[in-house]
């Protein structure tokens, strides 16, 4: 297939194709963050991850309409301050959603997962009814749209790189809270032996709330940069939702390590196979290849040494 | 109901306007009110149908839930609409419409379970409904087999006619080889790149048109690709199409995973005003998700554009409009919609009966000459002749007409030399 095409033209592509992968790698692990810290640190299922993300979506929405009805002129800007309501919103959703329904299932994980699944359910029908059945278009500032000109045929999507820029950020964000603060020590001691943790005189229900409110809020930052790269509508939550499980049991449930070796290795294998194959086939390959590794390995990539 | 709330959107004196706008043309258009008596409903209906003396009850089918109600809420707007207006002018035979909504909830077998409700348990008239194939293939043993009429809006892939269903959107060559044809001319356009979502309609509309390019326009197709559904990252097959360079991109992607394509096509440097890129999957409803900036130099190949101007039209959109809120678009879909309950009303008027095998029978010829579309016949293959028309993309998402086929064009859902 590349007879056709000049060795120049050939050295542009591997550049864009490498883009191409790791700005996949970013969208798979900033969705998946908020998912690894729910479902790897709590062990909560939670299959209502992508309306979580679809709310923040929907929050930037109305943050741009409000700008461009209220203040045009800060229009520019207002992608920042609507991440920060996403993830309030997102993560104020996640810590009631904790309260009401997950803190009862804590000791039946299965039934989480269903539980969760109904929630999904009810929420992308109350986005159908509040915000209508249709899609919505969230307006980007100028600068936030087209791509870098490197050369004449190499060109950098600047939505690909805000999304990268901000994955490092958010990586680095969760990675310092959960390993280096005190808080961090307290979800980890919860997550090992929730009865010594209580013993010591950590409230663990307190932790609980706010482990599940963080992912969530995360959910509600990446559905909040997905509006760059995707739909948002009351089912658009769905489309999200298979890829993270993957990335994240592919990465093995407790490790933070695990999720991000495991977005890398799905996005590049992904991005090259579709280079070479169709898209379909990319992804059934790609799939056949993660149950093929987890069939050898059924803990994931990296798994935390526990006693059984 | 929901109406109520959405005309309280509008100002007095805009709404008065806009009535007046709708009501002017709308009385030229419209076919002449039958204000002739009634005639007996034992003469009419023979066959135990929802009929009364005073009413006549039809069904609208169509998913208000779940993933597919995106596309179809404006068909079942539209339906309304129609029922709306044809009552105002005295109804069907002198009966009002009475209409059952059931909600296919996008998924097959609710569809075919609500389409056998309809029929034995209602004893509806005619059913408005289906938007996607697969519901159209699940519903259709049901209307053959308690022998029921259905009113089908969307475009689609052909291969397919039946007694019991009248196709008011068109199948895949009236859809494509006119467009093809144009943008052949019009761009010198010798290689083409496919890309679609991975299901029955884009293969089999991609299978007409690769045969098109490569035996009528001697062209070349330099890549087809296809993407599961709801698919979001294209970011390969843009590499793809800039390592190519086609002359014109030719997509069917359908759903949330066309807002996924368009922003990251416009994010890569691909500009649409220089390079032509056609689809046949997204009208203004698309649109409204995609945002204008980042299709805006597009070519769409459809029948119908809300921004076409004709008298028909110019009623019909400020009607809509009226009853459904000022910010709603009305897409190709939408308009077939609307045209179902007219085209009933039409057939039952010439046959003369609510009786189904009547209408089947009286249906070939029927003629709307009120269509926002312009005007519209049934063929003997129970689809429509129609117009293939050719609009860009603009930024605030409507479309600017381009090119229309001189005359209506052929339905052909079996169509030789192409499959």
């Amino acid at each position: 297939m590349f007879g056709d095409y000049s060795l120049g033209d050939l050295g542009s592509i591997f550049v864009m194709q490498g883009f191409a992968g790791l700005i996949l790698f970013s969208v798979y692990v900033l969705m998946a963050l908020g998912l690894a810290i729910i479902f790897g640190q709590m062990g909560v299922i939670n299959m209502a991850h992508g309306e979580f993300m679809i709310l923040g979506a929907y929050v930037t929405w109305m943050t741009s309409n409000f700008f461009q009805s209220y203040l045009p002129s800060l229009f520019s800007g207002y992608f920042f301050l609507a991440m920060i309501l996403a993830f309030v919103a997102s993560g104020a959703l996640g810590m009631l959603v904790e309260w009401v329904l997950i803190r009862h299932l804590y000791k039946r994980p299965l039934d989480t997962l269903l539980a969760t699944w109904g929630l999904s359910l009810m929420l992308q029908q109350a986005y159908r009814s509040v915000f209508g059945a249709r899609e919505v278009g969230v307006e980007l500032p100028q600068w936030m749209l087209g791509s870098l000109h490197v050369t004449d045929s190499i060109e950098v999507p600047i939505n690909g790189v805000f999304v990268m820029c901000l994955t490092v950020l958010i990586t680095v964000g969760v990675a310092y809270v959960m390993y280096k603060s005190r808080w961090g020590r307290q979800v980890r001691a919860v997550v090992q032996n929730r009865i010594m943790a209580g013993a010591v005189g950590i409230n663990t229900e307190k932790v609980d709330r706010y482990t599940f409110g963080l992912g969530c809020g995360i959910a509600g930052v990446a559905g909040s940069a997905f509006t760059m790269i995707g739909s948002t509508g009351p089912t658009s939550g769905q489309l999200y939702i298979v890829d993270t499980f993957l990335v994240v049991v592919f990465g093995g449930a407790a490790s933070l390590l695990g999720t991000i070796a495991s977005a890398f290795s799905i996005s590049q294998t992904q991005s090259t196979l579709e280079f070479f194959l169709s898209g379909s086939m990319a992804k059934v390959l790609t799939l056949l290849a993660v149950v093929g590794i987890l069939m050898l390995r059924p803990q994931g990539l990296f798994a935390l040494k526990v006693r059984k | 109901m929901s109406d109520e709330a959405n005309k309280g959107l509008l100002s007095p004196l805009r709404r008065k306007l806009l009535m007046g706008m709708a009501a002017v043309p709308a009385i030229t258009m419209l076919p002449r009110a039958s204000f002739a008596q009634a005639p007996a409903t034992s003469a009419v209906n023979t066959t135990g149908l929802a009929v009364t003396d005073t009413e006549v009850t039809v069904g609208i089918l169509h998913s208000a839930t779940g993933t597919m109600a995106i596309s179809e809420t404006g068909s079942i707007e539209a339906e309304k609409l129609a029922i709306e207006q044809i009552n105002a002018m005295g109804g069907v035979l002198g009966r009002k419409i009475k209409f059952i909504q059931e909600d296919g909830a996008s998924d097959w077998p609710t569809f075919a379970e609500k389409a056998k409700k309809l029929l034995v348990n209602d004893k509806v008239a005619a059913i408005m409904g289906c938007w996607t194939s697969a519901s159209r293939k699940a519903v259709l043993p049901v209307m053959e087999q308690y022998n029921g009429m259905l009113y089908y809006p969307t475009f689609y892939e052909g291969l397919e006619q039946s007694k019991n269903v009248i196709y008011t959107g068109q199948e895949a060559t009236q859809q494509i080889l006119a467009g093809l044809n144009w943008i052949a001319k019009e761009k010198g356009a010798k290689s083409f790149f496919f890309i679609g979502s991975d299901y029955i309609w884009p293969r089999t509309s991609n299978k007409i048109a690769r045969k098109h390019v490569e035996n009528v326009l001697k062209g070349k197709v330099v890549g087809e690709e296809y993407y599961p559904l709801g698919n979001t990252q294209f970011n390969s097959v843009i590499n793809k199409i800039k390592l190519t360079k086609p002359d014109v991109i030719f997509t069917d992607v359908v759903g949330g995973s066309n807002v996924a394509f368009y922003k990251q096509l416009k994010a890569a440097g691909i500009d649409l005003s220089k390079q032509a890129l056609l689809t046949i999957s997204v009208t203004e409803d698309e649109i409204d998700g995609i945002g204008g900036e980042n299709i805006a130099g597009a070519y769409a190949c459809m029948k119908y554009f809300q921004s076409l101007d004709n008298p028909n039209n110019k009623a019909f959109v400020p009607a809509f409009k009226k009853m459904w809120g000022e910010k709603t678009v009305i897409g190709d879909v939408t308009q077939a919609a609307y045209l179902g309950p007219w085209l009933w009303k039409l057939t039952v008027e010439k046959a003369g009966s609510f009786d189904i095998d009547k209408i089947a029978a009286a249906s070939p010829g029927i003629e709307f000459k009120g269509a926002p579309e312009g005007y519209v016949r049934i063929h003997e293959n129970h689809h429509l002749w129609s117009k293939t028309r050719v609009g860009r993309a603009k930024l605030d998402g409507q479309f600017e007409l381009i090119y229309e086929t001189a005359d209506l064009v052929e339905p052909d859902p079996f169509p030789k030399g192409y499959q």
